[in-house]
Order: structure tokens, then sequence, then C-alpha cells
């Protein structure tokens, strides 16, 4: 059984703002993206642009027991949930199964440093971070940091009580959250599920991970595709989250389809030169024919060499309008194809184009691709 | 039922989708390496659990774990045991379903794997060269001198399975997955979902944990969510005991390779077993507590028997959750209550965790694993520690010898901070019904 999937609800917040429409604008190529080069520099990151939380999290105690990541994630689900009209479906929603790509908690950047200083002071380094580490950290850090609370928080906060699964691996985690999602409804194995990924920039000691690889571009803001001068990833702080819907439920019930996905594929190259190129061009072959018209949307983390063969590959459709996620939101490693499936669903929905491609190579590992049309 | 007539049959469950049969298992706990090694150590009651000589434990409230101690004779860090114990499991696992080549293992790849972030001896390692106060931006200029290269890859959440999925062969985009205490039985679930689909014919999955260090040590102490009674460290674990207090950590794999019934019947592969029926349950109640009436727990146990179309008459053995925390213990009693009713007081339900901890991550896979060397032995691993027990929650625990009994279908419970509540229904092969 092979049936339709299509996208009923998107839920987008980024340095651009939060909505569809703000997205889409800066997809029809009216928005300058925001850059913050001072706050963590030499590394320029996209800054969240503030949210109202009320909005979608209106418990402050709620707000308290979640990280900045987990705040914007639910924030997003949430979009996705009023977008889809099921937000006070009860029904729907002890159905409604959830996968959330997501990295991990934030550490107290404070304590951390105090705690290193100190430790480069004492004979018995051991007991010492014993008695600085059950002092020092909040008991409840370590629920905020759980990568599965996303997934929990948005149960809790949205009332969701269907199941949810959380995939890690960076870049690929939300790849494969799109796919699987996508696999499940057309298979049969689901109806609708929530599917999406959260990624907080604004955090040093991710930007560390990354920095440790020497994966980040020092300096000024430059457009992903043409970073040659210093090749490195710009993070930002971005969030989406769909709903997925089996054609026959949405329409059963008059949703809104903003989009029908078509399909979804990964794959896990090995990483050799031109390797990631040929993939990718595999992907994307593997989806047929294209339209001159189509929209590509591209997840590339403008990290050296990988960044270059997505391009390559993306040559494979020359007539098709390129878009850089990361030109626009920056780049939200587990978020960051969630983020492009979004954009393109919200390009679709603004009559922007009839057709989409999204791609992206990780970082380190992984490449993803999809192909959507217009509902 | 003869080989030919499986041969040319088309096998499908209640649901007409394929069947899932267990061709290979694999386990290492802190009993040991290996399912002999497990089976001897489970079924003679005897604990893996022992006072933590890892790291100081000198100002700590729970001393003691279930670490794995026998893989490594340097300091390691945990995605590096987690990914060796991971690694044996498989062996082990691929080993005995002797599916595909060495190297190449015809089917997908489903990982629970902790999260893991960069730990305090790679932090201090940064942090030796920094002058004056240390703080982040000192550590990002070390890092950006890329002379600590090793340590990205190290803490990338995907880099453990992408290991093992160069190590085995296996096929397509491996996934890593986190549902806190239940991910073993989530890997699980996706493999057989997978093969539902026809996506593949066959799955490796895996749930692992080696992350026993300080800090995540005082994270679950500072929750006060571990026992705290450290002498003698065997008896601390004593799940559905008036007295328990807490869970022990401890750490360890388990591999399960899946695989479409009649692609193993084809290949002339000893079945071990079917993966019959999954369910799982969100809990919007709180982020550590389970919902009091247990709801979502007794959703995933009559989910998972309704997918595997059987009904609760049908268990034989429950394989419990059972941590040894105050709550979860009752919560869980009280929830098979409800979907076995009068059967309770004498269906048997034991809990390994009482002998190998609370292996976190991998509990779900382990738990599994155990259960099908329940089936294929005839044998019940006890609950040990069962010394007081907790008038509040009448059960049959196996209580501290192990039982020889019949056991053709199980229930394994998984249950996870964050609402995560997943249950398995586990049978034998079907030629032995």
């Amino acid at each position: 059984m092979q049936r339709d999937v299509v996208i009923t609800g998107i839920g987008l917040a980024s340095s651009l703002g939060e909505g569809i429409e703000a997205h889409a604008a800066a997809l029809a190529g009216s928005i300058v993206p925001v850059v913050d080069t001072a706050s963590f520099a030499p590394y320029p990151v996209h800054p969240l642009k503030p949210l109202e939380l009320d909005r979608q999290i209106p418990k402050k105690s709620d707000q308290r027991q979640m990280e900045p990541w987990q705040r914007l994630g639910v924030y997003a689900a949430g979009l996705a949930l009023d977008g889809a009209g099921i937000k006070d479906d009860g029904e729907t929603k002890s159905l409604l199964q959830v996968i959330v790509a997501a990295g991990g908690g934030e550490r107290d950047h404070a304590v951390d440093g105090a705690i290193l200083t100190g430790l480069r002071g004492v004979n018995d380094p051991g007991p010492f971070l014993n008695e600085r580490l059950m002092g020092d950290l909040r008991p409840t850090l370590f629920l905020a940091q759980l990568s599965n609370l996303l997934a929990g928080n948005i149960g809790i906060v949205h009332g969701i009580t269907g199941a949810s699964r959380t995939f890690m691996g960076e870049e690929q985690a939300g790849v494969d959250a799109v796919r699987t999602a996508h696999a499940r409804i057309a298979s049969g194995q689901a109806e609708i599920m929530l599917v999406g990924g959260s990624y907080n920039a604004e955090r040093r000691d991710m930007l560390l991970l990354l920095e440790l690889g020497g994966y980040l571009r020092k300096g000024d803001f430059a457009p992903v595709f043409a970073r040659e001068d210093a090749p490195g990833i710009i993070t930002g702080s971005a969030s989406a989250f769909l709903v997925l819907e089996s054609a026959e439920r949405a329409a059963a019930r008059g949703a809104l389809i903003h989009a029908r996905l078509g399909r979804v594929a990964a794959a896990r190259s090995k990483r050799t030169p031109g390797a990631v190129e040929a993939t990718l061009r595999g992907l994307i072959g593997s989806f047929g024919p294209m339209s001159p018209d189509v929209i590509a949307i591209s997840a590339a983390t403008g990290a050296a060499g990988v960044t270059t063969e997505e391009a390559a590959a993306l040559t494979s459709l020359p007539q098709a309008r390129r878009i850089a996620t990361g030109d626009l939101v920056g780049h939200a490693l587990e978020a960051a194809f969630p983020v492009s499936v979004a954009l393109a669903a919200a390009a679709l929905s603004a009559g922007q184009a009839n057709e989409a491609v999204v791609t992206g190579a990780g970082h380190w590992r992984g490449e993803g691709a999809a192909h959507l049309f217009k509902a | 039922m003869s080989n030919t007539q499986h041969r040319n049959t088309q096998h499908r469950d209640s649901k007409g989708r394929p069947v899932v049969a267990v061709t290979g298992l694999g386990i290492v706990t802190s009993l040991g390496q290996g399912k002999d090694a497990n089976w001897e150590a489970l079924t003679a009651g005897r604990s893996g659990i022992h006072a933590i000589d890892r790291f100081p434990t000198q100002g700590l409230r729970t001393t003691i774990g279930g670490t794995v101690d026998f893989l490594f004779d340097r300091p390691f860090c945990a995605p590096e045991l987690s990914e060796k114990l991971a690694m044996l499991a498989a062996e082990e696992a691929i080993g005995q379903s002797g599916l595909g080549q060495p190297g190449d293992f015809p089917g997908e790849l489903f990982m629970a794997v902790p999260p893991v972030e960069m730990e305090w001896p790679q932090k201090q390692e940064l942090a030796a060269s920094i002058d004056g106060d240390v703080d982040y931006d000192g550590l990002l200029r070390e890092a950006a001198t890329l002379k600590h290269k090793p340590m990205h890859e190290m803490f990338l959440f995907g880099s453990v399975a992408d290991h093992v999925a160069d190590a085995f062969g296996t096929r397509g985009s491996p996934i890593s997955l986190s549902t806190a205490c239940s991910s073993g039985a989530t890997a699980i679930q996706m493999g057989v979902e997978a093969i539902r689909r026809g996506d593949t014919p066959a799955a490796l999955c895996i749930g692992t944990d080696g992350s026993i260090h300080a800090e995540a040590l005082i994270r679950f102490s500072l929750l006060s969510a571990l026992s705290t009674q450290n002498d003698p460290p065997e008896a601390a674990a004593k799940p559905f005991s008036k007295n328990r207090d807490g869970f022990v950590m401890g750490e360890g794999a388990g591999a399960l390779v899946l695989e479409d019934y009649d692609h193993a019947l084809a290949r002339g592969a000893a079945i071990l077993g079917i993966v019959a029926g999954c369910g799982e349950r969100g809990d919007g109640f709180h982020r550590t507590r389970s919902s009091p009436d247990g709801k979502p727990a007794i959703l995933a146990m009559q989910d998972a028997l309704a997918d595997a179309g059987l009904a609760p008459d049908d268990v034989d053995y429950i394989n419990a959750h059972g941590t040894s925390t105050p709550e979860n213990d009752k919560m869980e009693a009280m929830s098979c209550a409800v979907v076995f009713g009068e059967r309770m007081a004498r269906l048997p339900m034991s809990s390994n965790k009482s002998m190998l901890g609370h292996t976190l991550t991998a509990a779900g896979a382990v738990e599994a694993v155990i259960s099908f060397l329940t089936i294929a032995n005839g044998r019940i691993p006890p609950t040990i520690n069962y010394n007081t027990p907790d008038p509040a929650i009448a059960l049959d625990v196996v209580p501290n010898v192990a039982r020889d009994a019949t056991v053709r279908t199980v229930i394994s419970n998984s249950f996870g901070f964050g609402g995560q509540n997943t249950s398995l229904v586990l049978t034998a092969e079907p030629a032995r019904t």
C-alpha cells in the first residue's frame, strides 16, 4: 500500500520571525538575512527573533522547565498544530504520533567555566568535581537537557498523548525523521504525524563541538554557496514542525493542504571526494523527471567540500531556482532538513512554484532529499 | 509443517503483515559478555551491581552501579564504551543469525544510543592550555587550533551508529534514537515497522548504554531517582519490595537481528522467536512522573497485545520494567492488574533490573534478549532481593530463585522519562506451537 502524504500544518520560527508568510516572503527574495556577528565573535549566528512564548506555551511553569531549544520547538510545534486545525482536537491528538530530530541540552556555561578553573588548582580533582557538581548543577537541569524531552514537552504543553520518538544524529536525524514519518503514513502504519526539529544556535557549547572539527565560518556573513574565502557553517536558531497526514484523512476533514510530500530519501555515503555529489545526484534522480520551474531548496551546511559537492549535484536541475536555507535562516543542524522541507511547502503553498526538491548533506555524515508538489 | 511447505507459503500475521522473526541475539552486561554468561548468572540470581571504581565517588549519595568494567584497560568516555558494547552485542547476534557476510549485513540499523556530550576529561584537556580563568570563549579559541579534532567525531550523536554501520555494512541511513528508558524497545519497534512495510528484509536493532560517569550519576542522584542503599551493592536494586528506594544505574547492550519470517525460512535460518506486537503511548502528564492512573502504560500493553492479535490470557510471563523506584513499580503493578485482571496474582512478572540495574537506553533491548532466552530455556530469571514484599502490590515476582516454566508469550515493558511507554509482545517460534 502506498498512499499520498500531504502537509496540512507548517510551523516555522527563526531569525526571520514566525509563520508561513514571513518565510514565504523571504523565499520570494524580499527579506535580507538577520545575522549577529558580534555576540559570539568571531562566529556569526542568525539569532532567533524573540517569540511571544505565552501564545503557544501559556504556563510560565512550563516555560521555566525548558531550555531555549525546547521552548522554540514547542512553539513551532504549536504553530503547526494551529495551522492544521487540530490544536483543540483531543481525539486527533490522542492518535497523533510525533517524531522529533533533536540534539542535546545546553551546558551551564558559567558553572563549567568555574569548575574548569577550579580543577586546575586542586590536587585531588575527583572529589572536587563531585562536590561542585552536587552543589552547582540544578536538579531540573537534567530534564531540560534530555534529547527526548523536546518531544515530552510538546506532549505536555499541547496535550498530545500519542507516542513520540526522538531521532539524534545531527543533520541526518532531521532527514530520517521526515523520511520515517512519511513512510509510516504512506504505508498505512499511521494516519497523521507531527514531525520536526529545533535548534538553538546561540550557545557556545554547540559552537565548541562544531569548531573542534573546524567546521565553523569565522568573520562576516556570506551566502552558503559563496564562501570560498572562508568555508564553514553559520548556525542559526530555527525550528520547523510539519503536520503530515494521509491525503484521504486530510480530504475527509476538509483540511487546507499546503503541499504533497511525494518522496523522502536518505543515504550515507562514505565521504570520499565526489561521494556526496554522486549520492545527491542519485537521490534527486530517483525522483524522476522534474518540471523546469522546480524550486530547489538546499539545506547545505556551508562546510568545505560537501557544500561544493551539493552545489554540483544541484546542477542536475539546471533550470531550477536554487535557494539555500542557510542564506535565509542559517544552518540549524537537526532542524536544517525539516526547516528546508517546511520552506519548500511554504513556497508551494504561496504559489511560488508547482514542484520543489529539497536536498541536504550533513556536515559530517548523511545525505537526504525530498520531493514536494503543489497540492 | 515441513520445510517445503514453509518455503511455499507466504506467512502473514493476524493483520496480514509480514511476520517478524528473530534470528540472532547478542548481549553484554555487567554480568558478562554473551548469552551464555548472562543466562547462567541471571538464572543463578547473581547481581552485577558493585561499588564503582571507574571514578572517585567521595561525597556522592550513590556509589554503586552495574558498570561494565572488563572491556578497556585505559580511560574511556561514554560514546567509546557504548560503541564497544554495541559492537560486541551485534557481533554475537549477527554471528548467530548467519545472515549476510562479514561487513555486509543485508538490512537496516536502528540504534538506541545515550545522548552524550563532551565529558570533563576532554574539557580539562582543552582548558589546560588556557591562561587565567576558563570560559567557553577560551575553550573555543583552543578548539580553533584544531589540535583536538577527534573530539568532534567522538561527541557527535550520530557517530556511534555510524561506526556500527561501517563495521557491519548495514544498509541505508542508520537511525540513532532516544525515547529515554524505553529506547531499546523503540529500536526494536522501528525494525519491526520497517520489515512490515517491506522496506528491508532484515534489521539490526541495538540498544546500548555505557554512560556511567560522575556527572551522569550525579544528575540522576539530584533527581532522587537512585537507590542510596550502597551497602551491600548487590542488594540495592529490589524491584517491587516495600523498601525499594530507587534504581541503580547499569550498563550494557542488547542486539537483535530481526528478519522477515519467510526470508529467514527461505535461507534455512533457525528462528529464535517472533516480535509479534508493539505498543507505545505518550504520557502528557509530567516530565518525570507517570500518570498516577497508569493509563499510558495500560494502553501501551493493550496496544501491543492488539498489534500481536493476542489476548491478555495468552501471556505467560511479564518481563517488567521494574526499576525499583517507588513510583514505577507501583504504577506498573497497578497497570498490569488492569490489563491482566485477577490473573496477576499468579502471572509471573520479574525484573532483570534486580540483577543488572537499569541499563537505561539499552534496557528495552537487553530485556528483550533475556525474554527470548526465557522462552528458549523454559526458565524464568528471578527478581532478586525480594525479602520484604510490598503488601500494596501483591505479585508473583518469581522471588529470588529462577523457576522452570513453559513460556511461549512474553510482554516486555519499558517506561521512560518524558512520558515514553513501550511494550513488546515476544513469542516463541510458531512451528513450536
